[in-house]
């Protein structure tokens, strides 16, 4: 700074700094406030990645289940994933309650991943929880796997007529979405 | 590349240091815009307008690149991708808007960026190269700005690109076959508007490149300065970074205010309302005008009416069009005076005044309806635009007495005319 | 070398302006421009004064519902709002349950899930206004060979395009005697003016003439919240909803704009008060 202070003549000479803390104060405030700012901007940069209101919009999807016989099960559409409706027939129920719950890999019974008096309804997601390939299963004269459910060819996974894993490398069941019956026919999925 | 008494880099972290030994770019940061590059003390706010276009440039890239993950370039649906961006896309009206204003925002701040060059003789020896380069992204610019104006394919991006891919008709012989080529089709569509989004994602990084040149060209000599007398002490110069960098900070801050009243209050001001309208290739919008940064020239382009010498009026318009920022290029020729800053130079100050109206009042005429007044007044406009640089410019360095310079920029800050702006300097000469 | 090759062609270009000019001077005085009807008796819209104006001015909601209804039961007949989906609605006050009957109220195309032909159900709020005709030829069929333009950005569409739907809407004339504010006579400057059959006289309209008939009349429209039934509260109405439903996020926007320039004032005031500190005993 000598430089600068030879620049100026004598007698001009404003005393340098003689409060260096207010100057620190205000560049540093300066800087900081432009931080936040920077890092405000930044959120709406950020959130335009989630998804936007028309995907939102589709979060919900009305099924008619009506026309589905014991053993038949449909392949419908939730936010684009691909959803398993099946109608288990009592033999299938009767399997499903068999199988002991301690030896399941993700312990639930039929009843938590059904509704009340609706056991027979199987809603889940068409979705591996392995790495997401659609299993086989749900549509007619597909593999449905060594224990009847549904089966992964991508990697083997193998579910039961609960859709829960039983051998393979997926580590949870298949996922049962939010859904309710709105009518005895129609389910509103999400 | 720089004054002797330039600070060297000492990082002061041992993390700094190592990385500056094994990759320099700690110490070529600093030397470029840091403490290490000595400028010229007394720069007035204009030369905050280089950083500014800087920014301007950034903040394109990174909405422009936000858009790009939810604009589909397909002529069927563009349309309807921007606005689905505008209603749907979270925060994504913003980002459009942004992206939309950042242009005007970028263009204007680059507009007073080459007046200054034009009043202080930035352009002359030795920064002729750091000129052509600014020549350079200024077409660059030019072109990423049509191009993105067509995007959302509305009736003004339409028609926008049938009437500036018409400009290469005028060609004599292959005019045609060029457009057609260009197009990719007869009249524009898919194939025209999926190759210029792909050019218009390719350009800002092309600028980008051509901007890293123009500073390092510029950091070779160092900057020029409101007297026009070149550095000749370390008297002249403070560091970059801290007088600099705060100066600029207030210029950073003035302009987003600007900016941000633009997004938020007014964010269709300098648009079009024709372009809220899908484009229809069987319907001509009654008053078809480019964007308000292009209407100096589409000016100059309307002025010539009559075929002259063989070529014919459509021909003289298109050349000159160009010629008009063509003729940039040789401005470093053009002017032959040994006195760089405007401030010393008492008749060229007059006549770079008036080609300031001039280009003014070309920008007016560019946006009227085309009665013979207007007709009028843009031909005269525009003979004072290329006389000003063609025929004026040259003369007048020749004849001129430029006013006696300082010997020194510190000598002319002690006087007290150390950055003075032009206003000022005008007020005070009279 | 330069200096000289760039006179001449400095030259070049100011002789043929020159001569430009002259041809622009000659025309002028053999063929003075003639004033033509849409010069002289085109008029600017009239203001409104809508709520959402200026710098904190906010949509009305019941204003816009209004609008919606005024859409719904008149402008619906010929022209689409194919941007906005029934979703959107939430925005201007309503329960999800109230979108849901407003979109049960439109057929959107759907495909019949036994046959895989086209058919039609009722609509759902993910939904967007459906189109009115299938295409422009049966748009342009149905209405005397204009077609109704959608409106969904109309109002960003047309300069002042709130009031000048509002102006357009209220705007029909009797042609014959019509005056503009100079007090001349439309038909006794320019008698070929005439509106042709089938268009209507507007003098709000570009060209004068257009093919859409005056839409609204006082009554047509019965609001339950107690506003006058008036055609000029109809087309108020709609031009406000219309101007919501092409810039719908008007609102966050004036918001967002608010906090922004506050925070770019105090940047402004602490940049300026580092620099003076920064540059203090520097003379510059």
């Amino acid at each position: 700074m000598a430089t600068l202070d030879e620049a100026v003549p004598p007698g001009e000479v404003q005393d340098a700094p003689a409060d260096p803390r207010r100057r620190d104060y205000l560049a540093i405030g300066a800087v900081a406030w432009a931080g936040v700012g920077a890092g405000v901007i930044a959120l709406p940069l950020i959130n335009q990645m989630s998804p936007s209101a028309d995907v939102l919009a589709l979060s919900t999807t009305e099924l008619d289940v009506s026309a589905i016989q014991p053993g038949q099960s449909i392949k419908a559409t939730f936010r684009k994933q691909p959803l398993f409706v099946r109608n288990l027939t009592p033999k299938e129920i009767a399997e499903a309650d068999a199988t002991p719950v301690s030896d399941l890999r993700d312990p639930q019974t039929l009843e938590d991943r059904t509704k009340p008096d609706k056991k027979n309804w199987l809603v889940t997601l068409g979705v591996c929880t392995h790495l997401g390939c659609v299993p086989l299963g749900a549509g007619e004269g597909e593999n449905k796997g060594p224990f009847g459910g549904y089966f992964c060819p991508c990697h083997g996974s193998a579910y039961d007529t609960a859709g829960r894993i039983r051998s393979g490398p997926a580590p949870t069941n298949l996922t049962v979405p939010e859904y309710e019956f709105i009518s005895d026919t129609t389910i509103r999925v999400g | 590349m720089s004054f002797p008494w330039a600070k060297q880099y000492e990082p002061k972290h041992p993390l700094m240091k190592w990385v500056d030994d094994r990759l320099p770019l700690p110490r070529f940061v600093y030397n470029a815009v840091g403490a290490g590059y000595p400028v010229p003390r007394n720069l007035n706010y204009f030369w905050n307008f280089g950083v500014l276009a800087g920014m301007f440039l950034a903040l394109q890239i990174v909405t422009g690149i936000v858009l790009a993950m939810h604009y589909a370039a397909n002529a069927g649906i563009a349309f309807d991708s921007v606005e689905h961006i505008m209603r749907d896309v979270n925060a994504g009206w913003f980002i459009r808007y942004a992206h939309a204003n950042g242009a005007s925002m970028f263009l204007l701040v680059v507009y007073i960026h080459i007046a200054r060059g034009l009043w202080y003789g930035s352009y002359k020896a030795p920064r002729e190269m750091v000129w052509l380069l600014g020549v350079v992204i200024f077409l660059l610019m030019m072109a990423t700005a049509f191009m993105g104006y067509v995007l959302p394919w509305g009736q003004m991006s339409f028609w926008g690109a049938q009437v500036i891919t018409g400009f290469f008709s005028a060609i004599p012989g292959v005019g045609e076959t060029i457009r057609v080529w260009l197009l990719g089709g007869f009249a524009p569509d898919n194939s025209a508007l999926n190759r210029f989004f792909s050019l218009h994602y390719l350009l800002p990084f092309v600028i980008l490149g051509v901007v890293i040149l123009h500073i390092w060209a510029l950091h070779i000599p160092g900057s020029n300065n409101p007297t026009g007398v070149e550095v000749k002490s370390e008297q002249d110069t403070v560091p970059f970074h801290p007088y600099y960098t705060a100066k600029d900070g207030v210029g950073v801050g003035v302009a987003l205010l600007i900016f941000a009243a633009l997004i938020f209050y007014a964010p269709n001001l300098l648009g079009h309302p024709d372009n809220y309208i899908p484009a229809n290739p069987l319907s001509t919008p009654a008053h078809i005008v480019p964007e308000w940064y292009f209407l100096p020239f589409y000016a100059i382009l309307k002025a010539f009416t009559f075929d002259f010498l063989w070529i014919p009026a459509k021909l003289w318009g298109v050349l000159a069009m160009f010629g008009s920022i063509l003729l940039l290029f040789f401005l470093p020729w053009l002017d032959t005076s040994p006195v760089r800053s405007a401030n010393y130079r008492p008749t060229y100050r007059i006549f770079l005044w008036i080609l300031l109206v001039d280009v003014l009042v070309l920008g007016y005429i560019g946006g009227a309806a085309p009665t013979p007044a207007v007709i009028l007044i843009g031909q005269i406009a525009t003979i004072y635009y290329f006389a000003h640089f063609l025929l004026i410019l040259p003369i007048v360095s020749m004849m001129e007495r430029p006013r006696p310079l300082p010997n020194s920029i510190t000598e002319a800050v002690l006087a007290g005319k150390g950055g003075t702006s032009p206003a000022q300097t005008a007020l005070a000469t009279e | 070398m330069v200096r000289i090759l760039g006179g001449l062609v400095g030259l070049g270009f100011v002789l043929a302006l020159l001569l430009g000019i002259y041809d622009t001077v000659s025309n002028w005085i053999s063929n003075p421009p003639q004033a033509t009807a849409e010069h002289e008796f085109h008029e600017h819209p009239r203001k409104a004064g809508f709520s959402f104006e200026g710098v904190l001015g906010k949509y009305d909601n019941r204003q816009l519902q209004r609008g919606l209804q005024v859409y719904k039961e008149v402008c619906a007949a010929c022209h689409s709002l194919r941007l906005v989906s029934f979703r959107d609605l939430e925005a201007i006050g309503y329960s999800e349950g109230q979108l849901k009957t407003i979109a049960k109220g439109f057929q959107v195309p759907s495909i019949n899930p036994e046959t895989g032909e086209a058919a039609t159900r009722d609509g759902l709020p993910s939904d967007r206004f459906p189109l009115v005709y299938a295409n422009d030829v049966a748009a342009r069929a149905a209405n005397n060979n204009a077609i109704p333009p959608d409106l969904s950005l109309m109002a960003k569409a047309r300069h002042d395009g709130a009031n000048y739907i509002y102006s357009l809407l209220t705007g029909y004339r009797e042609q014959a005697g019509y005056k503009n504010e100079k007090g001349e006579e439309l038909l006794k400057q320019f008698p070929e003016t005439k509106t042709p059959e089938g268009l209507h006289f507007n003098p709000y309209f570009a060209t004068l003439n257009l093919a859409m008939a005056p839409p609204i009349q006082d009554g047509q429209v019965t609001y339950s919240d107690g506003t006058a039934a008036t055609a000029d509260n109809y087309a108020k109405d709609v031009s406000a909803f219309l101007m919501w439903s092409a810039e719908p996020k008007m609102g966050a926007r004036k918001t967002a704009g608010f906090a922004s320039l506050i925070f770019l004032v105090i940047f402004c005031f602490l940049a300026y008060g580092a620099k003076k500190q920064i540059w203090r005993g520097v003379k510059d």
